[in-house]
């Protein structure tokens, strides 16, 4: 039961949020007390994994390969926890004031069904519910991105619905193509029944349109063009939910679906994983110099990273994979909390156009250096988490004689400061533009704003401090990844698997 | 027949793909809908199509007999998942039309916000 709860206590408070009177307060009060359930839920989860072992749940009942399967192994636990962190400082975030226009369209529950189509996807066990849970957090996704008016952010939402549903196209094709080879869905049946079955053109076929349908949904190299193009538009919680979340559910379903199914390390389909993740990140990194818009900057270094958070799955080792983890649990908090930042700009000046910004570290001093902390964290200067994250990655290509990759990845570090101290010294340090010094010193930040800012940059300072035990813990999820004879007996019982490797 | 609805989800792939392309968003659409009931007419056709048997097991009988069940049932649920996120798609494009009087992404906005 415990399992389900991540997906039915979003549920319950998007449905008490539609039936309570529409206070905004209250709303607010709810949503924000529904998010901190999950967050205690997700602890709990995340307790009992570390002690007991894979968790799962037979939901309704059905036995495993014919009913569907909720799972929870050391990597779902600690996706399920920062969904819940996340989605903590996005409820908490709204305090600090919503456009009552989206308030009055829906925009906290919508928040709960986005949460709980992520806590989905996350934990189920099988592939068709995966593709469902896609479905959910997408429509949830739809609806946030075009609650808005704009020209820009109307565009921007058509092009984000248009590429997400090619992907999942592209997920139902391989599915169904897999159900037809291999007769189950469960996901372990499947890792089970199908390396048996499987014949060569069909299997790179199959991993082929996975890597697509999963690289569009987390934005890798030549897939990604929808994400810099949207995600700039909507209101910076909006944003700070998407970014944080939804391409680490494509990361994290590529990880799963192919630790499971595609067991042979020198398949082909890894070594384009491996040229597209590093594509990835010069790509983006790239891009990123070459915007003048903070989010804009954000919205390329999210792609860039993304590289990072694959490269261990292409290179296939515990250590590689451990340290990806590691990678995607530091970026979701980061991303999160800069797109949250970059709502200060937009209370105070409307815009997030570094042009029109600066002279913030003159008027509050206090705020520009606590900004300064995820932005070094992105860029991976030590001691911060993005370093311990960045040595995870490349500490195992050095050991694996990947030298050109190590380069590539150290490059592309170099160039994620060079964009953070950019857009520090563009939005912060510069003096005020002169046209918007009047209206500059309007508004000091209150506390809302800061709050969940200031929680989620405690928690990248508790990742750095923690970075020993929290890295021991994504080696063993890695570990648990890699091994999927576990994983299969977890959940269809003691069985001798079919197909041993 | 299972050639005849490989050729057919070959066809409604090539020309959503191809509407897809294009700037109009109507036709975006069009091409929405059309990959996705080809995908659905991809999973009847890969899980085996079964003529005039039914989905339920009488015990004695093997199991050749029988429909399978489950692609149905996928089916039956990715279409309902289209349908929803086809009309949403329709509403978001009138939308658009209503506050820039076009359907031509190109001319909807500048790229930046």
């Amino acid at each position: 039961m415990l399992l389900a709860l991540p997906i039915l206590l979003p549920l319950l408070t998007a449905i008490v949020l539609h039936l309570l009177p529409q206070r905004s307060r209250l709303l607010r009060l709810v949503a924000f007390a529904g998010s901190l359930l999950v967050l205690g839920t997700a602890a709990s989860i995340f307790a009992r994994v570390q002690q007991a072992g894979i968790l799962v749940l037979q939901v309704g009942s059905w036995p495993a390969p014919f009913g569907i399967t909720l799972v929870a192994d050391l990597f779902s636990a600690l996706m399920i926890a920062m969904v819940s962190v996340i989605g903590v400082a996005v409820t908490g975030s709204s305090f600090a004031g919503v456009d009552p226009r989206r308030e009055a369209l829906g925009y906290h529950s919508l928040i709960q069904v986005v949460l709980m189509g992520v806590a989905g996807a996350f934990l189920t066990g099988d592939i068709f519910n995966l593709y469902v849970w896609f479905e959910v957090l997408l429509i949830g996704s739809f609806v946030l991105m075009s609650l808005h008016r704009t020209r820009a952010q109307l565009r921007a939402a058509f092009t984000y619905v248009g590429l997400n549903l090619l992907a999942s196209a592209f997920l139902l094709t391989a599915i169904g193509l897999l159900y037809g080879q291999a007769g189950t869905l469960n996901l372990a049946d499947l890792a089970r029944a199908w390396p048996g079955r499987r014949t060569p053109g069909l299997d790179a076929a199959l991993s082929m349109l996975f890597l697509t349908a999963f690289g569009i949904k987390a934005g890798l190299f030549p897939l990604f063009f929808w994400l810099p193009a949207s995600y700039h538009t909507p209101p910076a919680a909006v944003g700070a939910l998407l970014a944080g979340l939804l391409t680490k559910v494509g990361v994290y379903a590529m990880i799963r679906v192919f630790t499971l199914l595609f067991p042979d390390p020198h398949a082909s389909v890894y070594r384009v994983l491996l040229v597209l993740s590093a594509i990835t990140m010069v790509v983006g990194l790239i891009g990123a110099l070459a915007q003048r818009d903070f989010r804009r900057v954000l919205s390329f270094n999210l792609v860039g990273h993304i590289g990072f958070t694959t490269i261990g799955l292409a290179l296939w080792s515990p250590a590689a994979l451990g340290g990806s983890i590691l990678y995607v649990l530091h970026h979701m908090l980061v991303i999160s909390t800069l797109f949250l930042v970059s709502g200060l700009f937009l209370r105070q000046r409307r815009t997030t156009d570094l042009n029109a910004l600066g002279g913030l570290y003159r008027s509050q001093p206090a705020v520009a250096c606590l900004a300064l902390i995820p932005l070094l964290s992105l860029a991976g200067v030590p001691p911060l988490s993005g370093f311990v994250a960045k040595v995870g990655v490349i500490t195992p290509m050095l050991g694996g004689g990947q030298y050109l990759l190590a380069a590539v990845a150290l490059c592309v570090s170099l160039l994620t400061v060079l964009s953070m101290a950019r857009l520090w010294e563009e939005a912060f340090w510069k003096p005020a533009p002169v046209a918007s010094s009047a209206s500059a010193l309007h508004s000091r930040l209150a506390l809302p704003i800061l709050a969940p800012i200031v929680f989620l940059v405690g928690l990248t300072l508790a990742l750095t401090v923690f970075a020993g035990p929290v890295s021991s813990v994504t080696m063993r999820a890695a570990g648990q990844l890699l091994d999927r004879n576990t994983y299969i007996r977890a959940i269809l019982g003691e069985e001798v698997p079919r197909a041993a490797r | 027949m299972e050639l005849l609805l490989a050729v057919v989800a070959g066809v409604l792939y090539a020309a959503g793909l191809y509407l897809m392309l294009r700037r109009r968003l109507a036709q975006r659409i069009i091409g929405l809908s059309l990959l996705s009931n080809r995908s659905n007419i991809l999973i009847l056709s890969a899980a085996g199509v079964t003529r005039a048997k039914p989905p339920l097991i009488t015990e004695g009988l093997p199991l050749e007999q029988f429909a399978d069940p489950v692609p149905q049932s996928l089916i039956l649920t990715a279409i309902v998942i289209g349908f929803g996120v086809l009309a949403f798609a329709l509403v978001l494009a009138h939308r658009v039309h209503q506050s820039t009087g076009s359907d031509d992404i190109d001319t909807i906005g500048p790229d930046r916000a």
